[in-house]
């Protein structure tokens, strides 16, 4: 490039240099000629979403903040997989591995840091990996694919996020940690105590006060060994006991060093042409391992670079968040009380699995640690940073601000989207502005945080600044929704569970009467609220309550499944799969009688008769009712199917009457209306071919009982199970498989199905309230028989015999 | 309007609140729906939705729209309009309700021509 342009050149692409450059880039477009010289083969990603990428969340691609066009679009020369060996201040060049030299007017040092290793034998062997980029998370991912067992050296959080991707992943896990509580930088014991409570929940085993003293093997990691003589056998180790910041190039160019390069209030190192940002700086002796305080020092040095020599970083607060699907953990400032001077306000709720704290000096928030609930964490961050005196609402605080909002607490600050300027921060994941988060609003008519994210990707990625994002959009008029209970629709602001909660409390009987008792904003609703508030009635008073017809979508109106051509399909329950000839034989009479164009076997061991005409459809329920056939609620958010092997009855590796228990099971559950459909499976044997591990429920026979596991899916999103119990009789069984479908009944959201649901509450507290609580599991299983009683009669029969025919014909014919 | 012929279809009480029903026109793939708001108004479409041609009769009625039961499109029942972000109209066929009866427009219903999507 032959400009006269001062030549900026970047060692290191990753995320706080290339920050530093596009605050820069943002200020003065073309005041350099930039090289970036990056030694990762990749364009600069994000490298927090490495922890999706391993749970398979996120793949390499979605994580990719600044694709290669944008350096070509921007001018930036690009050195991808080269690493700068050397840097020679008087001739002001750099040299690259190979021996190319390139020459610099202004350097930026952005060089992150290194994983660091315990002194151990055994690091160097095959299948010792650290957690740092995306070379890590393959090798990882490669192991996981053929190997078993994995251990995680280290139980902070980038441990545990290893852990559970790996976990995901289907690995066996364990982690070794040296200190008695998980992540205690970022939790106190008690946070630390149900962080391991849920995720050892989740599989994931723990050996805590462990030190790793060797890692065993010959060709290949094999195990690691304690110090207290336990072992470990593992075909993956994990390194993530922390990190060093990476100065090796620095120091040896005689730069200014101590545990990290240091730097100024303006990001110059001790030679004024060489800035430095991110995990590699040391700035008032501290040094870094968040984004938070990063993205700051890059707008700094960005600013400087444009030459604005007033820009001068000051940190600000940072706060943690562990990125595992379901588990909430928080936590800002302060963990503790310093002394007798600071307050600790706490609550506990060990069964919901839900713990606050909140750390108060002279009035002020000075720290916070939250679990299982941390939609306040950013409000605490908030009032933590602006200093706000709590006195008048610290009675308050500690549940949250939408309930010191409620209980009229005029003083309580909200997020002041005005006050905000254009260019901060709010999304630090995706470097996402205020300003651009408002332009597209604008521009693009948005109205729902979903939307937001998907086109400015503010708050899709660790989502600990929704919060914010949701302020800007009710600031711009758009839809708020309470980040732990989403309102419910555009008709209202109140989320799904506060509807519940009221409808209960309130006694409130009918549609109208919620929209009216809690200020619905349409006369109608729509139809997403109204088929939730007709099931959350009908759950409440199944006694009383008159099931809405208009308040249904068409399929439950109508008991059959509307197709894309305007036809239903007509699916008959054949329970637990089984049938018998004369049933056959009546769906075979009934698809000749009627033409019925399409007839098939389905994926839930039932038959489908396709394309049926709605006026067709009570004479054809009609003739199957005759054989004894009745409606399999194929079309309802309601029990579909029970799906069961052949078991003890004539496999030869069964061991109990799986096809009768699900049989059984069936006869019970059919009939009821769920949050979102529900599906069963009852196998004879671990081999389990009913697939009973990815059903909402699902019961594995085995040679002492039954294996009861629930929250599985094999949808959009698969999700194995999690056990639930092991039981001995099958009236033990259907007593908890009732309990367990009365507590999603009762508690999950509209649309939510049990693996969501689970995922959310954690089987923690599933097996709380239905293994532990005896008496709480029977008082379920009996509010659920009872409501049974008022839904177990075949809506076909009643249609057949002339309900509702209105819904049949056509109101007159023209011609 | 009302030089048209107007054909009587049925009673108001035939359509539920919030609800629709059928009427088969003259041309099979061009049935009508009938409309009754929860204020007792009283609108018809042509029961095919701008999207994909689903029957609109099926789907939940708020205020003064429907709500498409195959892929949730919004559509007016006053100007047959699709809501925004979705774009696409309807036809509308005139409608008047006298003493309990829903009378249709004969003309609007023949002046309709076939489907531009086909059948
Ligand atoms: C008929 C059938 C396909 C087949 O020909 O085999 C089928 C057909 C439909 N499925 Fe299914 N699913 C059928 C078995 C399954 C299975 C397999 C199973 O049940 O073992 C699954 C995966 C298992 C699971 O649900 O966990 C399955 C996962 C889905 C999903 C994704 C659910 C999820 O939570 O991710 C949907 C979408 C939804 O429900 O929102 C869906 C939705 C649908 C709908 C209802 C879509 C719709 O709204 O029109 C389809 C219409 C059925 C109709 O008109 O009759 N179907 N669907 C199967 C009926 C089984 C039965 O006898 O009742
Ligand atoms: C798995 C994981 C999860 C995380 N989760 C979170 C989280 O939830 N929240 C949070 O705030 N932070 C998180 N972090 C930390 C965050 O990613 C880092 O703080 C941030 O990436 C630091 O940015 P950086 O630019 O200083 O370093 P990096 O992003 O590491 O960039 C440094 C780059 O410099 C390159 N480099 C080094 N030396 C040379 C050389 N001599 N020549 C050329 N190139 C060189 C490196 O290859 C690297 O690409 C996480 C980190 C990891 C690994
Ligand atoms: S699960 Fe067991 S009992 Fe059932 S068919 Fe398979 S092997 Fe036989
Ligand atoms: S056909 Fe109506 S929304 Fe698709």
């Amino acid at each position: 490039m032959s400009d006269d342009r001062k030549r900026l050149v970047v060692v290191g692409n990753g995320m706080a240099a290339m920050r530093a450059v596009e605050a820069l880039l943002s200020r003065a477009p073309s005041r350099y000629g930039i090289t970036v010289i990056g030694a990762e083969p990749h364009a600069n990603y994000n490298r927090i979403m490495l922890s999706s990428v391993l749970a398979g969340e996120k793949t390499v691609d979605e994580i990719v903040i600044n694709p290669r066009g944008w350096y070509e679009d921007n001018a930036i020369a690009l050195l991808t997989g080269r690493a700068v060996a050397a840097i020679d201040r008087a001739a002001k060049t750099v040299e690259i591995a190979d021996g190319t030299k390139i020459p610099y007017d202004k350097l930026l040092l952005g060089t992150g840091s290194k994983p660091l290793a315990p002194p151990i034998p055994g690091l160097g062997l095959p299948g010792v990996h650290a957690f740092r980029d995306i070379a890590d998370v393959e090798a990882m991912v490669a192991a996981s694919r053929c190997y078993r067992r994995a251990v995680v050296i280290g139980g902070g959080l980038l441990g545990l996020e290893a852990a559970w991707g790996l976990k995901r992943r289907g690995m066996s896990v364990a982690v070794v940690h040296l200190m008695p509580t998980l992540m205690e930088r970022q939790l106190d014991p008690t946070a630390g105590e149900l962080l391991r409570r849920d995720l050892d929940n989740r599989g994931i085993a723990f050996f805590t006060d462990g030190q790793t003293e060797e890692i065993l093997g010959s060709e290949r990691a094999e195990g690691v060994v304690l110090a207290d003589g336990r072992r470990i056998a593992a075909d993956l180790v994990v390194l993530a006991i922390g990190i060093r910041p990476n100065i090796d190039l620095a120091r040896a160019a005689g730069l200014d060093v101590n545990r990290g390069l240091l730097v100024g209030d303006d990001m110059r190192t001790s030679d004024p042409d060489i800035f430095a940002v991110g995990e590699c700086i040391e700035h008032n002796g501290q040094v870094f391992g968040l984004v938070a305080p990063i993205w700051e020092q890059a707008r700094v040095c960005g600013a400087r670079l444009a030459g604005d020599e007033a820009a001068v970083y000051a940190p600000p607060p940072v706060f943690t968040s562990l990125k595992i699907t379901g588990i909430d953990v928080f936590s800002a400032g302060a963990l503790a009380a310093a002394d007798e001077a600071d307050e600790e306000i706490t609550l506990h709720d060990a069964r919901r699995g839900i713990y606050k704290k909140v750390i108060l000096r002279d009035d002020r928030i000075v720290g916070s640690v939250l679990y299982g609930h941390v939609a306040d964490g950013p409000w605490y961050v908030q009032l933590m940073r602006e200093k706000t005196d709590v006195s008048a609402f610290r009675d308050k605080l500690v549940f949250g601000r939408a309930f010191a909002d409620q209980a009229g607490a005029a003083a309580v600050p909200r997020i002041d989207v005005a006050a905000m300027a254009d260019d901060e921060q709010v999304c630090d994941c995706n470097g996402v502005s205020k300003g651009r988060i408002c332009e597209t609003i604008r521009a693009k008519g948005l109205t729902t945080l979903d939307a937001v994210r998907a086109h400015t990707k503010a708050s899709a990625s660790c989502g600990s600044c929704t919060g914010k994002v949701e302020a800007i959009l009710a600031h711009l008029g758009g839809a708020v929704a309470h980040r732990d209970d989403p309102a419910m629709c555009k008709c209202t602001d109140h989320g799904h569970d506060a509807v519940r909660r009221a409808i209960r409390e309130q006694g409130l009987q009918t549609i109208a009467g919620v929209r009216e008792a809690l200020g619905w904003k349409t006369p109608d609703g729509c139809q997403k609220c109204r088929p939730a508030l007709n099931y959350y009635l009908l759950c409440a008073w199944p006694e009383t309550y008159r099931d809405d017809a208009q308040s249904r979508f068409v399929n439950e109106r109508v008991h059959a499944n509307i197709q894309k051509d305007g036809t239903f399909s007509v699916v008959p329950r054949l329970w637990g799969g089984l049938t018998n000839a004369r049933e056959l034989r009546a769906i075979a009479d009934a698809a000749e009688k009627y033409a019925i164009p399409t007839v098939k076997v389905t994926g839930g061991q039932r038959i489908d008769l396709l394309g049926v005409r709605k006026e067709q459809l009570p004479s054809v329920w009609a003739d199957l009712n005759q054989a004894g056939l009745v409606s399999g609620h194929a079309y309802g958010k309601a029990l579909r199917t029970v799906k069961t092997c052949v078991g003890s009855e004539w496999c030869r590796f069964g061991t109990q009457d799986s096809t009768g228990l699900g049989v059984k099971i069936e006869k019970m559950c059919w009939g009821s209306w769920t949050p979102h459909k529900v599906k069963l499976a009852v196998s004879g044997c671990p081999r389990n071919c009913a697939e009973a591990t990815i059903k909402d429920i699902g019961v594995i026979c085995v040679e002492s009982g039954y294996d009861v596991v629930v929250g599985g899916n094999g949808g959009v999103e698969v999700r194995v199970t999690d056990h639930l119990v092991r039981l001995a009789t099958e009236a033990e069984v259907l007593e908890h498989v009732g309990a367990f479908m009365q507590l999603y009944r009762e508690e999950a959201r509209y649309l939510e199905r049990t693996a969501p649901w689970v995922a959310r509450v954690g089987i923690g507290y599933v097996r709380a309230r239905i293994v532990a609580d005896g008496t709480g599991r029977r008082a379920l299983q009996s509010r659920f028989l009872a409501a049974q009683r008022m839904v177990q009669s075949d809506p076909w029969a009643q249609r057949a015999a002339g309900a509702e025919g209105h819904e049949y014909r056509p109101m007159a014919e023209i011609d | 309007m009302s030089a048209d012929t107007w054909i009587e279809v049925g009673r108001l009480d035939d359509v539920p609140r919030r609800g629709s029903r059928r009427v088969h026109g003259t041309d099979p793939n061009l049935p009508i729906a009938v409309f009754r708001t929860a204020d007792d108004q009283v609108f018809a479409l042509i029961d095919r939705c701008p999207h994909r041609a689903g029957p609109l009769s099926e789907g939940i009625v708020q205020g003064c729209a429907v709500a498409c039961p195959l892929h949730g499109w919004v559509v007016r029942l006053d100007s047959g309009e699709a809501e925004a972000p979705d774009e696409g109209r309807v036809p509308v066929v005139p409608v008047r309700v006298e003493r309990g009866r829903i009378w249709l427009a004969w003309s609007a219903l023949r002046m309709i021509g076939p489907n531009p999507e086909g059948a």
